[in-house]
């Protein structure tokens, strides 16, 4: 689905970003992690074409990002609070992502029937712009109008944080849901090694850029990537 | 910023030193002192009303300082004490003074000359903590308002003389220099009560934090009939509704419609045609160049996801377009009534809106293109630069200036008609290729995109 060949950012001097080869297939659930400045961002920014790849491209369900725009009807994303119109209610914001999406009212009330649960009352019928909702229910808009649309490829940056725990833990649910589809990818990225291991097939770690580790998801892979990270902070000081 | 804001502060310099002269042409009879004097109670009326306006309140983030070992009364002097330094309290120092030089020059004596820019200064900060106390209360804006209109009204009409009853009361600053002392200790007193009332504020449930609005759902139906440019126009006129900058402009754009009435009714101007042909560009194209400059920078908050959506670049400026073509339309409908000073006006006119809606739209998108600096649209509606640059003023060259410099071309060299004829087939050819015109606006916005998401992503300092 996804294919990523000597795909690198420069900013200046300084190398944010180098990825030789990555292949994500069509249906698999993928999740990047790595710590503050690892390229998660970088990456996913590239993959909807919102910064210029310095070299390299990626090619996405055989468009390639940066030069056609064909990727936008079949991809969908929520990377932050930018992604929301402030002045709209998450109704308004809904149906206006349905529009662009081709899908009408009903289709998205259909749709959002579905996330009651997740919505915990907080959403729907408040009478409240987006911007005067807390960041986690922004949060929760942000990431059930991503699903709008049937789109073949998800991608979710940081979609665990900011949100209480019972939202957590039925955001993961959702997820895996939309992963067991066999043919909708789902990109996810996150601090939070437990819930990224549970969710996704298969984990890549980003380190200053560059792809340390590619791991299909087993039983140990916790354990592998708490002794990765842990690593890192236990390096000694040395000159 | 920088640019306006210092043209601004030399105008009022300038405007300060003239006014000596101004008031000595109009009233000859008496001291240009005692007749500012008489306008006195106006201008601080007026200046509240303008600051109900335009001054933010100092709602600060008092959050890191409520944590620290920092008193509650320190934080309030200090948030006080910002507000005194405000740039509204430099701009009436920026007049008085040069007044003040003046009146030195023309042999007033100096002790009283300063101590008056003394007493004016400290009625300047009555005024600054009066507008923190009201605290953008409207009852209290309709009150000051309505205080100004009936003043005015007993004035122009002779049945009692505001102006003379407070003549004396502001004559006396100047006149009897020891009177400084009532405005410093009015100053005191009002800064006192607002510090007493800050000082049992300061929790972040209180006061100090800005208030949600209520939504309105809308579902404006009728827009559907665009087909799917409708969702767009949809987006924008909630955007221009529900956003206190947006909704200002529209205000102002209407407005502008009597800017008109300047110009017809002076007979200095009846006869100057190219001034004829530049009204009837600023009315109809008013909301085209407010609006039109800044786009996108309206949605620089969620360009972004615009840009990462489902939409094609084209849909995208299509639908500004469309709203800016029935702007213009609208625009000129207003200035109808003008018909009612010679058909020339109204013909003019027509002229002017078609040029604008054939030239004028596909220049400012085009310019469009090199807006990178971010809007914050929640933001104090008036006086608010946010978003512009040089840019701007370089944009409202071809926009205002060249449909000006061809009607008078044509105009000297042929008559009224040829002139409007050319503005209007201009329009007409700009309008035939319109969808041309759009291809090349969409490949150059395309190119820009990298540079406006990463520039519509920095917050203004």
């Amino acid at each position: 689905m996804i294919t990523i060949e000597n795909l690198s950012k420069i900013y200046g001097s300084q190398q944010v970003l180098n990825i030789e080869s990555l292949n994500i297939p069509t249906g698999q659930s993928f999740g990047l992690v790595g710590n503050n400045g690892a390229g998660k961002t970088t990456l996913f920014s590239l993959l909807l074409d919102l910064i210029q790849p310095s070299t390299g491209h990626i090619i996405n369900n055989d468009v390639q990002v940066n030069t056609s725009e064909d990727w936008k009807p079949f991809t969908s994303s929520f990377i932050d609070e930018t992604f929301l119109i402030g002045y709209l209610t998450p109704e308004e914001y809904f149906y206006f992502i349905g529009d662009l999406r081709g899908q009408n009212k009903a289709d998205v009330d259909a749709l959002l029937a579905q996330y009651q649960d997740f919505f915990h009352g907080e959403i729907l019928g408040q009478k409240k712009y987006l911007r005067d909702l807390s960041k986690g229910n922004q949060k929760k808009a942000g990431i059930v109008a991503s699903f709008i649309g049937n789109p073949k490829v998800v991608i979710l940056d940081e979609p665990f944080a900011n949100l209480d725990p019972t939202t957590q833990i039925r955001l993961k649910q959702i997820i895996k849901e939309l992963a067991a589809k066999e043919d909708v990818t789902v990109l996810v990225s996150s601090h939070d090694l437990i819930h990224v291991t549970e969710v996704c097939e298969r984990i890549v770690v980003l380190n200053k850029g560059e792809v340390v580790k590619d791991i299909e998801t087993s039983a140990e892979t916790l354990k592998e990537l708490e002794v990765f990270f842990g690593a890192e902070s236990a390096l000694p000081v040395t000159e | 910023m920088g640019f306006m804001g210092v043209y601004l502060l030399l105008s009022l310099a300038g405007a300060g030193a003239g006014m000596y002269f101004l008031l000595k042409e109009i009233f000859p009879d008496q001291s240009p002192m005692w007749s500012i004097s008489q306008y006195f109670i106006y201008w601080i009326l007026i200046e509240l009303l303008l600051r109900y306006f335009m001054q933010k309140l100092p709602v600060m983030d008092i959050k890191p300082f409520l944590t620290t070992p920092v008193k509650k009364s320190t934080i309030a002097h200090y948030i006080l004490g910002r507000s005194a330094a405000s740039i509204y309290n430099v701009l009436t120092l920026f007049f008085i003074v040069p007044f003040a030089i003046v009146l030195l020059f023309n042999g007033y004596p100096a002790v009283n000359v300063l101590l008056w820019i003394v007493g004016v200064m400290a009625i300047v900060m009555c005024i600054n903590y009066v507008n923190l106390l009201v605290n953008k209360n409207d009852k209290v804006l309709i009150g000051i308002g309505s205080i100004l209109v009936l003043g005015y009204v007993l004035d122009y009409f002779g049945v009692f003389s505001v102006k003379e009853f407070f003549a004396p009361v502001f004559h006396a600053l100047y006149a009897y220099p020891i009177t400084v002392l009532i405005p410093i200790a009015l100053a005191a007193l009002i800064y006192y009560v607002n510090f007493k009332y800050l000082r049992d504020k300061i929790y972040l449930d209180a006061k100090l934090q800005s208030k949600s609005v209520e939504a309105n759902t809308s579902d404006l139906a009728w827009t559907k009939r665009f087909g799917e440019m409708g969702s767009f126009l949809q987006l924008d006129l909630k955007m221009i509704w529900r956003n206190k900058r947006t909704k200002s402009q529209v205000y102002i754009s209407l407005l502008m419609v009597f800017y008109g009435l300047v110009f017809y009714t002076q007979d200095m101007y009846s006869s100057m045609m190219p001034m004829k042909a530049f009204v009837g560009i600023f009315m109809t194209g008013i909301f085209l160049s407010n609006f039109g400059q800044f786009i996108p920078a309206w949605d620089s908050s969620y360009y972004s996801m615009m840009m990462s959506q489902n939409i094609p670049m084209r849909k995208y400026l299509e639908s500004k377009v469309s709203l800016i073509t029935v702007s213009v339309v609208f625009m000129f409908l207003l200035t109808l009534p003008y018909v009612y000073f010679g058909w020339d006006a109204l013909a003019i006119n027509f002229g002017c809106a078609l040029y604008n809606l054939g030239v004028n739209i596909p220049i400012i998108l085009y310019f469009g293109s090199f807006n990178k600096k971010r809007i914050e649209l929640d933001q104090s509606p008036f006086g608010n630069m946010q978003g512009a640059s040089a840019t701007q003023f370089l944009v409202m060259l071809p926009v205002m200036v060249v449909p000006i410099i061809i009607f008078s071309i044509f105009y000297y060299i042929f008559n009224l008609e040829v002139a409007v004829g050319v503005l209007s087939v201009l329009g007409i050819i700009g309008f035939a290729m319109k969808n041309y015109l759009i291809d090349l606006i969409t490949e150059q916005y395309k190119k820009k995109k990298y540079g406006m998401i990463a520039g519509f992503k920095e917050k203004a300092s």
